[in-house]
C-alpha cells in the first residue's frame, strides 16, 4: 500500500516533507467529502426541524411538562420576547440570543429553539428543512453504504480495531497527544489507539443516527416495530437522534483541531491527493 | 516579516472561511427558495415513498398499538380546534344530530351516513400514536368505521386512484378559497386494516378539538394526513385540480404528501 518515495523537500515548515506514503484512495477521500458535505447540511436542516418543537422527551409519548431539554422564549406584557430559556432536566438557564429566543432578519428578539445562522433555511420553515434533510440523509446512506462496503471488500475494517496491547496502551498514548506529540516514522503508518477508536466510535454513531431517524418514521415503524422497542420509544429515538448529533459535532470540531495542530497542509493534501508525508523519529534514526 | 506573512494567510483563510459560511447560508436560503433545487429535493420524497411501500406494501404492515397505560393524559389538538365556519357550528350545535357524512366521487353507489349509521358499519378500535411533523407524539385510543369496507360498500370504480377528505375547517383565510383544509390518500392507504374513520377518541364521542364529529386515521402516516372534521369524502382519479394540485392542505403549502416520514 505504501508506495514510498523519498522526497526532499526544503521549503517552508508547513510543506509536508518526509517519506511520502500513499494513505487514502480515492474512494476514501471522495466518501470523506461527501460525508463531510451531507453532516453540514443535516445538522443545520435537523436543527430547523427541531425548532418546530424545541423540546425532548423520553419513551413514546410526549410528556409536555416534563421535557428532558426544552427550548422556551419568555414574553413580557405587550407580547415582545425579552429573555431565552433553555431547561435541561428540570434545570432552567438564561440563554437569550442562542437558544429560546434569538434576533431574527429584522434585528427583532424573537421566539426560536436555534438561531438563524445554524439552521437551513435561516428562517423558520419546517417544510423546506425537511426537504434537505431527507434529500442529504438518502446522500449520506448511499455515501456511507460506499464507504462500509469498501471498508469489508478491502479489509480494512481491521485499521480501525485496536488490539488488546493498543487499549492498554490509551492512557500513555492520551499523555502523548496531551503534549502534542504525534506518532512519527513507522508509528505513523497506521492509525494509533486514539485514531482508531474515534473513527470507529463515528462509524457506530453514524449508523445509530440512521436508525434512530428511522424509527421517528411511523412508516417505517409499521415495517419494524423493533426499531421502536430498540431505542425504548420514538421520543426516546428523537432525544438519542439529537444527542448523537452533536456527539459528531464534538467529534468534528477534535477533528479539525487535530487536523490544525498535527500538519495542517500534509493532512490536507492526503486528504485532497491521498499522499501523505510521514516525518521520521529522530530517535530512530 | 514571516510572522506577518503566516498572521495575514491565516487572517484571509479565517477571512474566506467566514464569508464563505455567510455565502453558504444566504445560499441555501437562495437554493431553498429556487424551484430547481425543490425539484432535486423532491426526489428524496419519491426515494423514500418508493422503498417504504416496498418495505410495507406486500406486509400490509399495522403500525404498534399501544396498552390503556399509554395512553396520553391529554392529546395535544392541533392546526384547527375549534372551527367557526358558519356550516360547521350549527352542525356542532345540534350536536351532529342532522350532519352526515357524504360518501361519493367515482363509485357506483354514492352514500350519505348519519353518525348513528357510520356507528352501523364494521369499525376497529386501536390505541395508537399520532406523530405530529413538528417532532411530537401522543398516544390515544380511537374507534371508528373502517374506510376500506365503507368504499366497499360504495362500489368504487376502477378508475378511482385517490380519497379526497374533505373538512369543514379553514385553517387559513385566501381569497382563493384553498385555506381549506384537505387530504389525499391512496388506496394502498385507504384499504389499510388500521385506516378508519373515527368518531370516538378515548372511549368517549370526538371531542371537537381532536375532530369532531369525524376525523381520519391514517397511522403509518404523520398526523397532519389525519384529517380532521372530515364533511364528505369523494373517490378521485388524481387530485391535480384539488387546491394548489399538490393533494392536501399542508401540501400545498411545502410538505410532503407522502407523509410516512
Amino acid at each position: 500500500m505504501s508506495s514510498a518515495s523519498e522526497a526532499s523537500v526544503n521549503v517552508a515548515p508547513a510543506v509536508p516533507r518526509g517519506r511520502m506514503i500513499y494513505r487514502h484512495t480515492l474512494l476514501v477521500r471522495v466518501t470523506h467529502w461527501i460525508n463531510a458535505i451531507c453532516l453540514a447540511v443535516l445538522l443545520m436542516s435537523g436543527l430547523q426541524i427541531f425548532n418546530a418543537h424545541p423540546a425532548l422527551y423520553r419513551g413514546n409519548r410526549s410528556e409536555f411538562d416534563k421535557p428532558l431539554l426544552a427550548m422556551t422564549a419568555q414574553q413580557d406584557g405587550g407580547g415582545s420576547v425579552t429573555k431565552g430559556v433553555t431547561t435541561i432536566l428540570g434545570e432552567s438557564f438564561t440563554t437569550t440570543g442562542v437558544l429560546g429566543a434569538s434576533r431574527d432578519e429584522s434585528g427583532q428578539l424573537s421566539e426560536r429553539g436555534f438561531p438563524g445562522w445554524i439552521t437551513i433555511p435561516s428562517y423558520q420553515d419546517l417544510a423546506t428543512g425537511r426537504r434537505w434533510h431527507f434529500f442529504f440523509a438518502w446522500l449520506l446512506v448511499l455515501n456511507g453504504a460506499v464507504y462500509v462496503a469498501n471498508l469489508f471488500v478491502r479489509r480494512h475494517l481491521k485499521d480501525f480495531l485496536p488490539s488488546g496491547r493498543e487499549l492498554r496502551s490509551i492512557p500513555e498514548s492520551i499523555w502523548e497527544h496531551l503534549r502534542l506529540h504525534f506518532p512519527k516514522g513507522d508509528a505513523a503508518l497506521h492509525y494509533n489507539v486514539l485514531q482508531k477508536l474515534a473513527y470507529l466510535s463515528v462509524i457506530v454513531a453514524l449508523l445509530i443516527l440512521v436508525l434512530t431517524g428511522l424509527t421517528m418514521s411511523p412508516g417505517i415503524d409499521a415495517a419494524f416495530p423493533w426499531l421502536v422497542s430498540l431505542f425504548g420509544g420514538r421520543q426516546s429515538a428523537r432525544t438519542i437522534h439529537f444527542i448523537i448529533a452533536f456527539y459528531l459535532v464534538g467529534f468534528v470540531v477534535v477533528h479539525i483541531v487535530m487536523v490544525l495542530i498535527s500538519g495542517f497542509l500534509n493532512n490536507m493534501i492526503s486528504m485532497v491527493t491521498g499522499r501523505y508525508a510521514i516525518e521520521e523519529d529522530r530517535h530512530e534514526a | 516579516m514571516k510572522r506577518e506573512a503566516v498572521l495575514s494567510r491565516r487572517q484571509i483563510l479565517a477571512r474566506v472561511a467566514l464569508g464563505g459560511a455567510a455565502l453558504g447560508l444566504a445560499g441555501c436560503d437562495r437554493l431553498s427558495n429556487s424551484t430547481q433545487t425543490r425539484s432535486v429535493l423532491d426526489a428524496a420524497e419519491t426515494l423514500t415513498r418508493t422503498v417504504q411501500r416496498a418495505l410495507l406494501a406486500p406486509r400490509d404492515a399495522l403500525a404498534p398499538e399501544y396498552g390503556p397505560a399509554d395512553i396520553s393524559p391529554s392529546f395535544k389538538p392541533n392546526g384547527s380546534v375549534d372551527p367557526d365556519d358558519p356550516d360547521y357550528v350549527q352542525a356542532r350545535d345540534e350536536r351532529f344530530i342532522n350532519w352526515k357524512l357524504d360518501i361519493g366521487g367515482l363509485v357506483d353507489r354514492p352514500m350519505q351516513l348519519s353518525l348513528a349509521e357510520l356507528g352501523q358499519m364494521p369499525a376497529r378500535t386501536q390505541t395508537t400514536r399520532h406523530d405530529c411533523v413538528e417532532g411530537w407524539s401522543c398516544i390515544g385510543k380511537w374507534k371508528g368505521a373502517l374506510l376500506g369496507q365503507l368504499l366497499t360498500a360504495a362500489g368504487l370504480k376502477p378508475s378511482a386512484g385517490y380519497i379526497a377528505f374533505y373538512c369543514a375547517d379553514t385553517l387559513e383565510q385566501t381569497l382563493d378559497g384553498t385555506g381549506k383544509y384537505y387530504e389525499t390518500i391512496d388506496l394502498i392507504d385507504a384499504f389499510h386494516p388500521q385506516t378508519i374513520l373515527a368518531y370516538e377518541m378515548n372511549d368517549k364521542p370526538l371531542p371537537v378539538a381532536n375532530g369532531a364529529p369525524l376525523r381520519l386515521r391514517v397511522e403509518r402516516q404523520l398526523g397532519y394526513k389525519m384529517a380532521k372534521y372530515v364533511m364528505r369524502l369523494e373517490a378521485i382519479e388524481s387530485f391535480d385540480k384539488l387546491g394548489r394540485g399538490r393533494g392536501g392542505f399542508w401540501e400545498d403549502r411545502g410538505y410532503e404528501w407522502y407523509a410516512g416520514i
